[in-house]
């Protein structure tokens, strides 16, 4: 399988204190960490790719140190996780389904093997596509203060050939969360999803 | 401190290639923006030196935290920019006042120097407007290599009372710099420009 080739990487770092409401003594860090990369599968129909997750495991595993690294530097303040997938106009989505397997394990590994599903979403499209990379609590899925969701992009990523992978955590609830539902303090913990 | 913040957030950027050439060591920047409250919205006033202390404060603050996201020591960022976006209800004066009169004294002294301009663009504009970051060689505005420029965008800022401020650094010019003109090697440095 072809190796990994990086054209360039990406962080992102949000810190928020407020949105119109009363200042959280904890303010809300949302972190994405971008890598573009060429795709190995452009401009043809390849049959056979699966082996490329394996070749993108290192990658997934040094995004998401990074990630954790800008956040606090200690796992255990991680509380969200999403990742996401551009793949350029020469590739085909398939190509961003690659991402599920090397993306999300990494995080759920270096997070104490976080037990929920990492939330997802990947298009196809060109240099300064937008994607909105849903966030959902990394234990249980169905924490609803931890729903959100970060947009990131790159100016000028992907090209043609490349893709550009995604990966994001989140420090806690929504600055201002008050609609209810599953509380993380509530999570049994069993099943990934309460 | 003055500014009412509701965000900070770090764009990080580290290209590895360009059109197949390794760069080797990468091309790094970074800019680090806030998202404060502005005091003058939806009125005109004539004296707007809140803003002016305002930008002292976030000179400060944006550079410290851009120097440290590059990992570089503060004397070894090579070139710089800044950038402001009014919200609706501000004006592009409001965008001037923050940059220009007190800005740059505290960027210059985490940078250790910077006897050069510091390149700057402003605009009003509504949430999710990109901002272009001018850049230029921090200590002779003349160095071709080192003009660039930076866009930064948040999807929810600017809100309609809001700025967003941007102070970008860099450790290194375009990737592939070959147009000729003043070199950083041929640098005086007395004046700024060359």
């Amino acid at each position: 399988m072809p190796e990994v080739h990086i054209r360039k990487k990406l962080l992102m770092v949000e810190e928020i204190f407020h949105e119109g409401g009363p200042i959280s003594p904890k303010p809300l860090c949302r972190a994405a960490a971008l890598a573009v990369i060429q795709n190995p599968f452009a401009g043809r129909y390849v049959e056979d790719i699966a082996g490329f997750m394996d070749d993108l495991k290192p990658l997934g595993l040094e995004m998401a140190k990074s990630l954790i690294a800008a956040l606090s530097g200690d796992p255990r303040t991680v509380e969200g996780f999403g990742k996401g997938a551009i793949v350029g106009s020469a590739g085909e989505l398939e190509h961003a389904a690659l991402w599920h397997v090397p993306g999300g394990y990494a995080m759920r590994q270096l997070l104490g093997d976080a037990k929920a599903i990492v939330a997802s979403t990947k298009k196809v499209g060109g240099p300064g596509t937008r994607l909105d990379v849903p966030i959902t609590h990394i234990n249980a899925s169905y924490v609803r203060s931890h729903f959100d969701a970060m947009e990131v992009g790159v100016t000028d990523a992907p090209r043609s050939g490349e893709i550009v992978l995604a990966l994001v955590m989140s420090s806690g609830p929504r600055i201002h969360a008050r609609v209810g539902g599953l509380k993380a303090s509530e999570i049994k913990g069993e099943d990934g999803l309460r | 401190m003055k500014a009412h913040i509701r965000k900070l957030a770090t764009f990080f950027e580290e290209t590895r290639e360009e059109m197949g050439q390794s760069i080797n060591p990468p091309a790094r920047r970074v800019a680090a923006v806030a998202i404060i409250e502005n005091p003058y919205a939806g009125k005109y006033a004539e004296d707007l030196s809140e803003l002016i202390v305002i930008g002292e404060e976030l000179g400060e603050l944006l550079a410290q935290r851009a120097v440290a996201a590059l990992g570089v020591s503060g004397t070894a960022v090579e070139s710089y920019g800044k950038a402001a976006a009014v919200g609706e209800n501000g004006e592009i004066e409001h965008a001037a006042a923050i940059l220009h009169p007190k800005l740059g004294t505290p960027v210059r002294r985490v940078l250790g120097k910077g006897a050069a301009l510091i390149p700057s663009s402003k605009k009003r504009g509504g949430m999710g407007v990109v901002l272009d970051v001018p850049l230029g060689h921090k200590d002779a505005a003349y160095v071709r290599s080192h003009f660039d420029g930076m866009e930064v965008r948040i999807n929810d800022a600017p809100r309609a009372n809001e700025i967003m401020v941007a102070v970008a650094v860099t450790d290194s010019g375009r990737p592939l710099a070959r147009v000729g003109g003043l070199t950083k090697d041929q640098i005086k440095g007395e004046d700024g420009l060359r």
